[in-house]
């Protein structure tokens, strides 16, 4: 290099980004606030607790990954701590503590770190996390708890789980009319994981992630259009809104499908990758033997990625195949 | 895969090498199958590999024998035949003697017929070495794939059952992570023991990073 003050001579790139991962994520981290507060506000004291551990035992693993690999300490740069409070999002209110625990140990150290670290994980670790938890725990991770929307104590299903289990006539016992529901929905006062349940705070957690140019449009837009597509055609002018605001959809794409280490970089890649979100959620949530199918979904396409990325490349200008 | 070797000596390296060298589940990677199927609990664990450890004496002492008999272009139908002789015979046998593990996973058994480690320590092993090194290989890899099975299946029965050859280990009042006796689980625990396995390699300098 010279030692010319006026001259500087450096390999590319250029030009350089002031957005560094570790301000990313805490951006990320406070764009899902309004929506962790709102889920402790509606479930009570213990859905904070849960976040509380999710978030510390996906520190601690993280620490002690790093240094077991002997690799320089992230712990500082949050990924680990967006990947707890996500989890601890996805997960029921009243799961015990000990299995939030499990749950942010599987999500960093075995979809993290047993594939190399931050960067190198082929599946979301949050997502996986809460995969995990399901098939280790089923009961509980169907328990939600009761809320003060149902005074009767009918039940605590969420209300996709009312839909499949026991059809719309029962849905509308519990909810009087199409308009309650859909504003129960969208403030979140129904039955669900933590962070899910509203609709509204988390569109504007999503916002706020766009206006930060954080994600860029293409996977939230597409996902949720081909949901509302399919929705339509299934359950008419009713599916939209339900399907829109009901389960995990809303946090599933703003916040999960558009992790940028686990979702192709091509725009053209992520409108596929979001119609291929969108197409696998409804089929679980209509046809298969889950109620909610916003994590498997992603998690699927999630593994589709790199052969995504590979048929979505940018043409190189003025060269031939 | 094994080279034939003229030298009288090294006979303990070929027993040896089936334990960590070339253990046939976490390094040459055979028998993936069955261990996947019945490393969720222990005494199955133990059936399958004394089942097996018996075929793979028999057939590579079998086979070690009548190696100049068989003609090169019908040597692998003619191993076939071999093995599923002795399977049969472990099969009656345990249907025998412990009938309810058998009862539990007689599928299994009858496909040791078509297991890759048996047929590949055959086919690379048995039929080009004299019966002694057969016989010691035979050992080596049978310890290696027993061991390797009860090392999987004590994983996945304490943290899957809570249990251990069926005895309690955890409390009834702690869940057990039900997904471990599950395929994950056997797909979790391979992964990370191959890569303990790969690490005590690496340190003894035997592979390279």
């Amino acid at each position: 290099m010279l030692k010319d003050k006026h001259l500087t001579v450096t390999v590319s790139p250029h030009i350089k980004t002031a957005l560094t991962t570790e301000k990313m994520m805490w951006i990320v981290s406070c764009a899902l606030v309004p929506a962790a507060g709102a889920g402790i506000y509606f479930f009570g004291f213990h859905a904070a607790l849960v976040i509380t551990v999710c978030v510390v035992s996906s520190l601690l693993t993280e620490f002690l990954c790093t240094l077991l690999m002997k690799k320089p300490a992230t712990i500082k740069d949050g990924s680990a701590f967006l990947t707890g409070l996500l989890l601890a999002l996805c997960l029921p209110p009243e799961l015990p503590l000990w299995m939030c625990a499990l749950g942010g140990f599987f999500s960093i150290a075995v979809t993290k770190f047993a594939f190399g670290g931050l960067g190198y994980n082929i599946f979301n670790p949050a997502l996986a996390g809460r995969a995990f938890l399901m098939g280790a725990f089923a009961k509980e991770m169907t328990t939600w708890k009761t809320l003060q929307v149902f005074p009767d104590g009918i039940t605590a299903a969420t209300p996709l789980n009312l839909l499949k289990e026991q059809g719309y006539d029962s849905l509308m016992k519990v909810f009087d009319s199409h308009s309650h529901l859909f504003r129960e929905l969208f403030i979140g006062r129904v039955g669900g994981s933590i962070g899910e349940t509203s609709a509204g705070l988390l569109i504007i957690g999503g916002l706020i992630l766009l206006f930060a140019r954080i994600i860029t449009w293409h996977i939230p837009v597409s996902y949720i259009f081909t949901v509302m597509v399919i929705s339509y055609f299934t359950g008419g002018v009713f599916g939209i809104p339900f399907h829109l605001f009901s389960g995990g959809l809303v946090l599933g794409a703003f916040f999960m499908a558009t992790d940028p280490v686990t979702s192709p970089i091509t725009p053209k890649g992520q409108i596929i990758f979001g119609i291929g979100c969108g197409i696998l959620t409804m089929l679980i949530r209509i046809r298969g033997g889950y109620p909610e199918g916003v994590c498997y979904a992603i998690l699927l396409m999630n593994s589709v990625t790199p052969l995504i990325e590979r048929y979505s490349k940018t043409k190189i200008f003025g060269v031939k195949r | 895969m094994e080279r034939e070797e003229k030298s009288n000596t090294g006979y303990l390296k070929e027993l040896t090498k089936g334990f960590i060298r070339e253990n046939p589940i976490f390094v040459l990677c055979l028998g993936l199958c069955p261990t996947l199927a019945v490393s969720n609990l222990v005494e199955n664990a133990f059936g399958m590999g004394i089942a097996f450890f018996f075929v793979l004496l028999c057939s590579n002492i079998t086979i070690s024998l009548v190696q100049k008999l068989i003609p090169d272009e019908v040597r692998i139908p003619c191993f076939i035949v071999i093995i599923a002789s002795f399977v049969t015979v472990a099969s009656l046998l345990m249907q025998w003697f412990i009938p309810d593990v058998y009862a539990r996973m007689s599928l299994y058994i009858n496909l040791i017929v078509v297991n890759c480690i048996i047929l590949g320590r055959a086919e690379a092993f048995a039929s080009k070495n004299n019966v002694f090194r057969s016989m010691l290989d035979a050992i080596g890899m049978g310890i290696g794939f027993t061991a390797g099975l009860f090392i999987i299946s004590a994983i996945r029965e304490v943290t899957g059952f809570g249990t251990f050859l069926g005895f309690r280990l955890i409390p009834e009042n702690i869940k057990p992570i039900t997904i471990m006796i599950l395929a994950p689980g056997a797909f979790f625990t391979i992964g990370f023991l191959m890569a303990l396995f790969n690490l005590i390699r690496i340190k003894k300098g035997k592979v390279s990073k």
